[in-house]
């Protein structure tokens, strides 16, 4: 949210006209992710607050899962139920679409954003709509359909509360579970201000949640097509499971005439009793809850309504062949890693410009575009937090390591990185250069440390050195026991 | 080359080997009490919950319920003084419903989830437009676990079927939980036995 270069009051005045072209710009990843992380940095408080929030969910998650006693039996069940169905993807897809035909839903397949955002737009045509309410759906989120949709003058209402509250401020989601995350309710009291026309200064979240369910109530009433995301489909039944703790989902389905299903192609899962083991880990891993409100299952469409699910490839089937990173195709979108994560906590989720913030969104995004995405991999401490915490125990650390290569082999690390590890290949690599160049950087930083800590020199900007010794250990041997 | 067959030769190609499936048995989680956990997990998400024998169950709902409620009753095995769901209108029309009353076939004592189908509400749209949601379930088919509620429940389920744990609910606004999102801001479950 410190991405843009002006306040929030500011922006929010700008919103109305600029909405699109905001989103735009926030979309396309302008920046690297250090830079938009530096602009999130200058507001210290803000920081801080940002951090113990999602510390606080990662407890959540802490706490509940410690109270299920085979908890790392049902996170390697997971796993292999995902990478058994990954295995045998062609089948299942195949499986599932017939058993959707049965259900009387329409299956329609996209290989790309755009074929996916043309398919949806073709739909709405053919039904004459150009209003339609949509709940949370990250892969509408990954296509820019809201952009796409908008013009071609289809309004499209965000149904998710904080889902609104971004889009209202003509932002994205900055995180996948939470997408308002970094929104401070008087902000959001102010906003809701200038839209729906609560009384300025009324912050209480109460009062604004009941602000906005009225004010979405008539949408869900009057529009006649609804969108929906998909967590997981089921080969063996045809049927889509969809989890909100809001009910928007369901609220927008069961009222228009036509429901409309996005799903990337990986969230398919084998059989119905699968569905036991990730609606278990599912709500655990992203809040801490036993479970979502709702998980509602949707097979058939009801009498008279009609029915389409959309299955995207997008990038997937390219990563399915990348043995080293085929098992990010595992996520399941909880949104743990992230708040977990000691980088995405400080640095805010707009931060990774792309749709999917933090460690999975950084080896999901160098996938579909390797040269535009690839400081994202370079945005970790490779701690390894993020893996420990995984659902489906993808090896989310390792992956961004591998990724941190195949950047550099590929040409696309950042120049002054590839320069310094040049330099540094170059002097490490003889004796003699490397006692040199020691000796002269201990001249430097004790004589003249302003020659290194300056603003040209990256390293220095988040970092304080430690005091310079007096000589090198090799010195110091030398001196003490040389010649003993 | 349609993009259906585009994208399925492309997947083909590139799968990694078959990979068997887990072992799920060594899993399932057991409860000393499975009821009193449900009622205990269901109620601190919000719900209120009312463990009562069968035949008081009656006068205790109109009690609850009170006078000049608009209300919908979905459950055929009491004989209550309300409407039954009319499928001959639009959903839209149950916009100002106080209380929906559903059975569910089954309760989830790991997580307080009563599961509910369209062969019993019929209008898709009753469990969610409503302001006070109304679960009606038996103490005899509350299971341990998710992976218990699938093996009860099979494959064959009708057209929508769902799990539902409390009333609506959001805390996109810095984490406050507020009851009531875009559903019911209330539910009740009866625990009949």
């Amino acid at each position: 949210m410190k991405l843009i270069s002006c306040t929030r009051g500011e922006r929010l005045k700008r919103t109305t006209m600029a909405a699109e072209h905001n989103n735009n710009a926030l979309h396309n990843g302008t920046g690297l992710h250090s830079d938009l992380a530096r602009k999130f940095n200058k507001d210290e408080d803000r920081v801080d607050w940002h951090d113990e929030t999602l510390w606080w969910i990662r407890q959540k998650r802490d706490k509940i899962t410690h109270g299920i006693p085979n908890w790392e039996a049902l996170r390697e069940a997971g796993s292999q139920i995902k990478h058994h169905t990954l295995s045998n993807l062609n089948e299942y897809l195949v499986q599932f679409e017939e058993q959707c035909q049965k259900n009387g839903v329409t299956v329609h397949w996209a290989a790309d954003a755009q074929e996916h955002n043309e398919i949806v737009l073709s739909i709405l045509k053919k039904h004459s709509v150009d209003k339609i309410v949509k709940s949370k759906s990250m892969l509408t989120e990954e296509c820019h359909l809201n952009d796409y949709l908008q013009h071609n003058g289809v309004e499209v209402v965000d149904t998710d509360l904080g889902e609104r509250i971004v889009q209202l401020a003509g932002e994205p989601p900055s995180h996948i579970v939470l997408p308002c995350i970094h929104w401070k309710k008087e902000e959001i009291g102010e906003l809701f201000h200038q839209f729906m026309g609560t009384p300025k200064g009324n912050a209480d979240p109460q009062f604004l949640t009941h602000a906005a369910r009225l004010n979405l109530r008539e949408k869900f009433l009057t529009r006649k097509i609804a969108m929906t995301g998909v967590n997981f489909a089921v080969a063996e039944t045809g049927e889509m499971v969809v989890c909100t703790n809001e009910g928007n989902a369901d609220m927008g389905a069961h009222l228009a005439d036509v429901h409309i299903a996005c799903m990337g192609m990986e969230k398919l899962i084998a059989k119905r009793e699968h569905l036991g083991v990730f609606l278990r880990l599912l709500t655990r891993s992203a809040t801490g809850q036993p479970i979502t409100t709702y998980s509602s299952h949707f097979k058939k469409p009801r009498e008279g309504q009609e029915m389409h699910v959309v299955i995207v490839d997008n990038g997937r089937s390219v990563q399915l062949g990348r043995e080293s990173f085929r098992n990010s195709l595992k996520c399941i979108r909880c949104g743990a890693c992230m708040n977990t994560c000691p980088v995405y906590r400080r640095s805010g989720g707009h931060s990774y410009h792309n749709a999917i913030a933090g460690p999975i969104g950084s080896i999901l995004a160098p996938n579909l575009d390797m040269k535009k995405y690839a400081d994202l991999p370079f945005a970790s401490t490779l701690c390894g937090s993020c893996s420990n915490v995984c659902p489906v125990k993808i090896d989310i650390h390792d992956q961004l390591y591998k990724w941190r290569q195949e950047i550099v082999k590929n040409g696309y690390s950042p120049k002054t990185k590839t320069i310094a590890m040049k330099a540094m290949a170059f002097t490490l690599s003889s004796p003699t250069r490397y006692q040199i160049a020691g000796k002269a950087g201990r001249f430097v930083l004790k004589n003249m440390p302003f020659a290194v800590n300056n603003k040209f020199n990256p390293w220095y900007n988040e970092r304080e050195m430690p005091a310079v010794p007096k000589e090198s250990f090799t010195e110091w041997y030398k001196k003490n026991k040389g010649g003993k | 080359m349609s993009s259906r067959d585009k994208i399925l030769n492309a997947v083909k190609a590139a799968q990694p080997d078959k990979q068997p499936l887990p072992d799920l048995s060594a899993i399932p989680l057991k409860f000393d009490d499975a009821v009193a956990k449900f009622i205990e997990v269901l109620s601190t998400i919000g719900a209120t919950v009312k463990r009562l024998p069968k035949d008081r169950f009656q006068s205790e709902l109109m009690d609850d319920i009170g006078e000049g409620k608009n209300v919908v009753n979905t459950i055929s095995e009491f004989v209550l003084d309300f409407a039954s769901p009319d499928k001959t209108v639009a959903p839209q029309t149950y916009d100002n419903l106080d209380y929906s009353i559903i059975p569910g076939q089954l309760g989830v004592a790991e997580n307080g989830a009563i599961w509910v189908t369209d062969t019993e509400f019929q209008i898709r749209a009753l469990p969610f437009i409503c302001e006070h949601l109304i679960l009606v379930i038996s103490a005899e088919t509350i299971v341990h676990n998710m992976h218990e509620a699938y093996d009860k429940i099979g494959i064959d389920n009708p057209g929508f079927g769902a799990f539902i744990a409390g009333p609506s609910k959001t805390a996109d606004i810095e984490q406050s939980l507020v009851l009531g999102a875009h559903g019911p801001r209330f539910m009740t479950a009866y625990v009949l036995e």
